[in-house]
């Protein structure tokens, strides 16, 4: 039953992708598009840093890669879930009733109905600035690093990617949810692109520890430097990224059942 | 044999808000299906008909899993709805008129063999299937056109054939006809009335359009605020209802005093008053009884005698309850 799940899944992205191949022009923009927006994130870093020798006490190079694994595993979990943002136009259009008759999961079809081909560009870019990000920073080539440099960013995926889930499925109660949604979700890149030691003790609390950004990048990165955490956190926690992943990807399948169950009550 | 679709006491009921002045609001319970009881035995063919917000497409969308019921028992196919939704999805294929279950910019060929894949049908079930509805819907002339590029009524030949291609037990439609052509009206009721008569798959219509019910279902069920007001054939319909029948003449001259008997109406008057429209109700007075007197007052040209037609019978039923 699972393998035939994917199977109807890897045939729906494919078709999409089918699909979109026929507004060439379109897509050529979007995949620039994405290019574009990452380039920018890149020279944000750069920037910042004609002005300021170091950021919280992180050098260039250190923030670099912080930035650099928080853009890579946005750009993965906008790629597999990033579609659910559309969440609010399924149930304002009534499509979502449509979905709701088919033997599929009402995520995986959402995840796999509108898989957008500029976001393989934003991953593809993702992967390469992480890469030369380690390499800028002097990450040590150990097979323990690398393995690190190669999950970071999926958990921090994880992470947005339930993220994501979660706040779209507030569409469920509440239709005109969309731009929060985007607000928390875009909020929440910017957050983990810079170290956690530049956010005031509050917001650090809340985002860092609460929504668990700081596992994103962060913990990670100081582990990859070799780097002890100025605020005195052990090191161990640049490995519990998936630890955290797990939970958030538990609390968010919660809110996406509720909802879910939500709308088959009211029917919107 | 258990039947296909059994509803003991159905019920749904939703939150109204209304606004009672700037920032305060009311929530309204109103049930939009109030107890409903329905059996459907396999390979019938159910017209379901009714006003706006009768509860009509409230009812499809408990019978599919789409919606929880508040009250009452549902089961389909032997399966509970709500918690047996993708095993049930399996088993019965569901068109809403106007809602697309096709890739927008996707040739129907596309979509097609998605759907085998969605639904995990075998390679030579799908195949069969497909070229029988290409036969009978004429769909080869459109089969590469993305959909966004079909016209309604061929979209909906595509949506028919989309929720046909798993072999479903169950079809439900929910104006299936909606803002069709006369044409393309005629070619989905052809090949419903066709699908209907092999008694494999049960089928289940809402729909506006009386003539749909006339061509297709013997049986009629008519919803109306919530509640079935009628289940039966059409027959039993005109018979429980009254419908009236009319008797129309043509005098040589207008009448010099207005008939006046009982269960008789004066409908309708041409301006030169030579033709009369009289509606019978019941069986208070006979059609000869009225022609009788007629012949007595004034001199008879022409007589004729129309039988009800359903649009007048649920009209009446509509405006009745309003």
């Amino acid at each position: 039953m699972a393998s035939g799940a994917w199977t109807s899944c890897r045939h729906l992205v494919a078709a999409q992708v089918r699909g979109q191949a026929q507004y060439r022009a379109s897509f050529a923009a979007d995949v620039a598009g994405s290019v574009l927006f990452g380039v920018l994130d890149v020279v944000e870093v750069l920037v910042l840093f004609r002005v300021t020798p170091a950021l919280g006490g992180f050098a260039f190079g250190e923030v670099f890669l912080m930035s650099a694994l928080a853009t890579c595993a946005f750009a993965i979990a906008d790629l597999v879930v990033g579609n659910v943002e559309r969440l609010n136009v399924y149930v304002r259009t009534g499509l979502l009733d449509a979905v709701l008759v088919r033997p599929m999961g009402v995520l995986a079809q959402l995840a796999a109905m509108d898989v957008a081909g500029r976001r393989v560009g934003r991953v593809a870019f993702g992967v390469v600035i992480v890469a030369v990000a380690a390499v800028v920073a002097g990450v040590p080539p150990t097979p323990a690093r690398l393995a690190l440099l190669v999950i970071t960013p999926l958990a921090g995926a994880a992470i947005f990617g339930a993220l994501f889930v979660a706040t779209a499925a507030v569409a469920f109660w509440w239709i005109e949810a969309g731009e929060i949604a985007n607000g928390v979700t875009y909020g929440g890149l910017t957050f983990t692109q810079a170290p956690i030691t530049v956010y005031g003790a509050m917001f650090r609390r809340l985002f860092a520890y609460g929504v668990g950004f700081a596992f994103v990048a962060y913990y990670p990165a100081l582990v990859l430097l070799g780097r002890p955490d100025p605020l005195g956190a052990p090191a161990l926690l640049g490995y519990a990224a998936p630890v955290v992943a797990l939970a958030a990807a538990l609390f968010a399948a919660g809110v996406w059942r509720a909802g879910v169950r939500h709308y088959r009550s009211t029917g919107s | 044999m258990t039947p296909v679709i059994e509803a003991r006491g159905l019920c749904r009921t939703f939150e109204v808000t209304v606004s009672t002045g700037w920032l305060r609001r009311r929530t309204r319970v109103v049930a939009a299906v109030d107890g409903i009881d329905l059996i459907v035995e396999r390979g019938e063919m159910l017209g379901y008909i009714g006003p706006n917000g009768a509860g009509k497409s409230t009812t499809l969308k408990m019978l599919t899993g789409v919606l929880y019921p508040s009250g009452g028992d549902v089961r389909v196919c032997g399966l509970v709805p709500v918690p047996q939704r993708t095993r049930l999805a399996q088993r019965i294929g569901v068109v809403f008129g106007s809602r697309s279950q096709l890739w927008w910019d996707l040739p129907l060929r596309d979509s097609f063999a998605l759907l085998r894949h969605v639904y995990g049908v075998p390679s030579a079930e799908h195949a069969g299937r497909l070229a029988h509805c290409r036969r009978l819907l004429d769909l080869d002339a459109f089969l590469d056109t993305p959909v966004r590029q079909l016209s309604l009524g061929q979209r909906m030949r595509g949506e028919l054939t989309a929720a046909l291609l798993h072999g479903p037990e169950v079809l439900f439609l929910d104006e299936p006809t909606i803002g069709l052509d006369v044409v393309s009206k005629q070619a989905v009721r052809v090949f419903l009335a066709a699908l209907g008569a092999t008694g494999d798959t049960t089928i289940i219509l809402t729909t506006h359009d009386l003539a749909d019910i006339e061509r297709l279902s013997r049986r009629l069920v008519v919803l109306d605020q919530g509640r079935v007001v009628h289940d039966g054939s059409l027959e039993d319909l005109h018979a429980r209802y009254g419908s009236r029948r009319r008797v129309v003449v043509d005098l040589d001259e207008p009448l010099a005093a207005p008939i006046t008997l009982p269960g008789v109406v004066t409908e309708s008057v041409e301006p030169d008053g030579r033709r009369i429209t009289f509606a019978l109700d019941g069986s208070a007075t006979t059609a000869g009884e009225l022609v009788r007197r007629l012949a007595a007052v004034a001199a008879l040209r022409d007589i004729s005698v129309l039988e009800p037609d359903i649009e007048d019978v649920v009209a009446r039923l509509y405006t009745r309850s309003r």
